[in-house]
């Protein structure tokens, strides 16, 4: 009885213990180490206690009990991180209204979605799973780690930024759809005045209380003091004028994304990252003073006139140039392969093998805010962690491992003997039916 | 002032193009020092290719050199012949979104009078890329209706569509459903049973049939009347005489049973597209000796009961099988990560060298163009393309590309972009 109070409490801890790993103990042993940020280990191990790196090195011994896998031949790398996706949600646009910060992904989790599954057969084990690009000011999005078979309350990164979606051209434009439509606004004035306007409000509002609060103070503040009604909406915005949270702005031409930059100045708030950016290779002086990263498709373009210029050399140019650049699969089928797309950075604009990793795992995470638990594999981060078969950049690779804080989420090996397994057992059933049939 | 030197840079240019291209296009030329991978035959270190009027005249460690050819280093790399895609949408889409750009579908069901290449657009941007990404050949094709209509095999590069055309028409395309997938928790409409298409597919072919025994029986009596001119048949005879091959969509296991049985009973030459659950049916499609060409390896399995690799080790399951096979980009704008797909495979349990053939020979012979093209051989057209490494890698870098015999410029959106805006940052 007591031991289960015990774990009951315990329990429960977790729940409320924020960024609390998971926790598990795990050696690998005899991999070929990509730390991205430490050099490489040609044959290494990794010794995870309680989900956290507790040692990297040659010759680690396993503490008793600790789970042991052999990597010898194989690649370790930091487990894959997604800056920009749509997944383990039920719902990504909310597009009855242009302005709609107030609302939140971590309302409409999913987290029986199978681009969770897909994500850890590709090595992936964070993402920022965000509003669509329906709003010029869309919904606050969240960062998720790929725990398949957990709660999606657990699956929160609390140590992340909180961002906030915006979004820019076509696609609030609405100039895509089928039909023409008549909400505001149809153009890119439209856009920059509609986000101008809310800031301005948010300020409006803002000013408000804070006339409030002062009034209340002070010594002739009288019984009748009505306080300002609270509006979620205003509320988010003023969070991000207050440096709360910072914005995440899907963008391709490189002229709207200037007179985002401008935006920001006038109003004073905070861009985390674009996204998309297909024409960040133009304004990379820009982007470099302001410190703004980007969040960009390697090669995929040419799918509307906004993206007609997204060249495939902008993010190893971006990269040479100073701008801190992430390779982002925005769908549930490529982000099984961001690594492939890692890849063609060094063909397109010559990065380094290191170079190229980083987009994927240590650049994404500065850009979420969360390179001190992940991104790279360094003594005190989450143990996040993919195993390859080949070299990672290779065209011929291929995950075989992928490990959430010292857990093991995806094994192809494993997973291949249940369905050799499950494959025997319908046959047999096959069979057996055939057989019945026959008598 | 401004005018003149205009005018004298134009002059300068032009002279510097004529030139230039008068020096590519020597009828003669030895491609020196390349490793070879001829795909057909052993790899060759440090070899020689020797071309002649657009041809490989020879290949091999000992070639003599005429002192008349241009000689082209290629020391450290490594010679590969020129990459076909099975299928795509190269010069029929521009961007995706925007239907003016869009010419590869019709509406309807029987467009068998479409021709592919007609409707080619030699300036599309996706050209030059995919051509720098060591890509010599693609089979364009119409999609959409039952009947799509006809496919043509063309080289990336010409001025016109006549300069691009290979060959023209290759196949019939004919669409059995598709898999319904769940989207969002939902599950796509059902598409139509492909009992039905067959069906409509079967009373079609009938027709052209009797269209074209009328047709034949009135050309030997002046007394019989003859039929009036029927477009929706008239271009599906070489498809019931079994010339033109149909190339068929088809996907669900079930289908693909559905179809062989239909391409036996019509007497049907055919190639399978698409078979994103052929591995289930592998034997089936061997013994009835069908090709297939597999859609982009760039998605998910139709089915989660497939398994995740669904997709990728299908290649490697009917190679094992004994079936023939080809890899497409099903693109346009992506279509230069033909080679990607071919390495996915081989990730995925398919041998590395028959991952190779999957985008060389393999296609060609099933487009029926092995003499042309696929392999480096004496005799086939000089497509080769050097590259600094292993063609299906990522990271590979292509030097330098010939088609015909003539070298190709490698330039394109994406490097012109590029040097522009280096000016300004």
């Amino acid at each position: 009885m007591k031991k289960k109070i015990t774990t009951l409490i315990l329990g429960l801890s977790f729940l409320f213990i924020p960024g609390f790993a998971s926790g598990q103990d795990l050696l690998i042993k005899n991999g070929t180490i990509l730390t991205v940020t430490k050099g490489t280990i040609p044959q290494g191990d990794i010794l995870i206690i309680k989900g956290v790196i507790k040692q990297i090195g040659e010759n680690i011994e396993a503490p008793k009990g600790v789970k042991i896998i052999d990597a010898t031949g194989k690649y370790v790398i930091p487990g894959i991180i997604d800056s920009h996706t749509h997944i383990a949600i039920t719902a990504s646009n909310e597009s009855s209204e242009a302005i709609t910060p107030e609302v939140r992904i971590r309302d409409v989790l999913n987290a029986e979605a199978p681009a969770i599954y897909t994500a850890l057969t590709g090595g992936v084990t964070m993402v920022h799973t965000m509003h669509g690009s329906g709003n010029p000011i869309g919904g606050q999005n969240i960062v998720l780690k790929m725990k398949w078979g957990h709660p999606s309350e657990e699956m929160i990164v609390h140590e992340a930024y909180r961002t906030l979606k915006f979004a820019l051209g076509e696609n609030v434009k609405q100039s895509n759809f089928f039909t023409t439509t008549s909400r505001y606004p149809q153009s890119r004035m439209g856009v920059n005045a509609i986000i101008r306007r809310e800031f301005l409000k948010a300020k409006n509002y803002m000013e408000k209380r804070d006339r409030y609060l002062k009034a209340k103070k002070s010594k002739k503040s009288s019984k009748n003091l009505i306080p300002p009604r609270k509006d979620l909406r205003m509320e988010a915005l003023a969070d991000v004028l207050r440096g709360k949270m910072v914005a995440r702005c899907h963008t391709y031409r490189a002229d709207e994304t200037l007179e985002f930059i401008n935006l920001s100045k006038e109003l004073g708030f905070k861009i985390a990252c674009f996204e998309h950016a297909s024409e960040a290779f133009k304004i990379t002086k820009e982007l470099v003073s302001e410190g703004i990263g980007i969040s960009v498709f390697l090669d995929n373009w040419a799918y509307k006139i906004e993206a007609y210029e997204g060249i495939a050399y902008s993010a190893a140019y971006c990269t040479k140039k100073g701008v801190l650049v992430s390779i982002n699969s925005d769908s549930s089928e490529r982000i099984r392969r961001l690594f492939n797309d890692a890849a063609k950075a060094m063909k397109y604009g010559g990065l380094s093998e290191e170079e190229a990793l980083k987009l994927i795992t240590i650049n994404p995470a500065i850009q979420l805010g969360v390179e001190k638990i992940a991104g790279s594999l360094e003594v005190g981060k989450h143990g996040d962690i993919a195993i390859f078969n080949e070299h990672p950049m290779s065209a011929y690779t291929r995950c075989d491992m992928t490990i959430i804080e010292g857990e093991i989420y995806f094994d192809r090996a494993q997973y291949l003997k249940e369905r050799e397994e499950m494959e025997k057992k319908k046959k047999a059933e096959k069979d057996k039916k055939k057989k019945g049939g026959e008598r | 002032m401004i005018k003149r030197a205009i005018a004298f840079t134009t002059l300068l240019m032009l002279i510097l193009a004529f030139g230039f291209t008068q020096e590519k296009s020597p009828n003669l030329i030895a491609i020196k020092g390349a490793n070879i991978i001829p795909v057909k035959g052993e790899d060759i270190s440090e070899g020689i290719i020797l071309i002649k009027d657009g041809l490989i005249e020879g290949l091999g460690k000992n070639i003599d050199i005429p002192p008349e050819a241009r000689i082209i280093e290629a020391k450290g790399l490594f010679a590969y012949p020129g990459l076909i895609d099975g299928l795509c949408f190269l010069g029929l889409s521009e961007i995706s979104s925007l239907r003016s750009t869009i010419d590869y579908r019709e509406i309807g069901r029987n467009n068998s009078q479409l021709k592919a290449v007609e409707a080619l657009r030699p300036e599309s941007v996706h050209i030059p890329i995919t051509r720098a990404n060591g890509i010599t050949a693609v089979l364009v094709a119409p999609t959409g209706s039952l009947i799509a209509g006809q496919s043509g095999l063309i080289r990336l590069v010409g001025w016109t569509p006549e300069e691009m055309i290979i060959k023209s028409p290759v196949a019939m395309h004919i669409a059995f459903p598709s898999i319904p997938r769940r989207r969002r928790g939902r599950e796509t409409a059902p598409p139509e049973e492909s009992s039905k298409r067959i069906e409509e597919l079967k009373k079609i072919l009938n027709e052209a049939r009797y269209y074209g025994k009328r047709k034949e029986a009135a050309r030997k009596n002046l007394l019989l009347a003859y039929p009036d001119f029927d477009e929706s048949l008239e271009f599906l005879l070489p498809v019931v005489k079994g010339e033109l091959p149909v190339i068929i969509s088809v996907h669900a296991d079930k289908d693909i049973k559905a179809a062989i049985k239909f391409v036996q009973e019509e007497k049907l030459k055919a190639i399978f597209f698409g078979v994103e659950q052929a591995w289930r049916v592998a034997e089936d499609i061997k013994k009835a000796g069908i090709p297939v060409i597999f859609s982009s390896l760039y998605g998910m399995p139709p089915k989660w009961e497939d398994g995740y690799d669904g997709l990728y080790r299908n290649p490697s399951v009917l190679h094992k099988a004994g079936v023939k096979f080809a890899f497409s980009s099903s693109s346009s704008s992506l279509a230069k990560d033909l080679p990607y797909h071919a390495a996915k495979a081989a990730a995925f349990g398919l041998d590395r060298k028959e991952a190779l053939k999957g985008v060389t020979i393999y296609p060609a012979e099933i487009f029926g163009v092995d003499h042309l093209m696929g392999s480096l051989e004496k005799g086939k057209v000089a497509n080769i393309v050097l590259a600094d490494g292993d063609i299906l890698e990522l990271r590979t870098n292509i030097e330098r590309v010939f088609i015909d015999g003539k070298e190709v410029d490698l330039s394109n959106k994406y490097t012109e972009l590029l040097k522009k805006f280096k000016k300004r940052n």
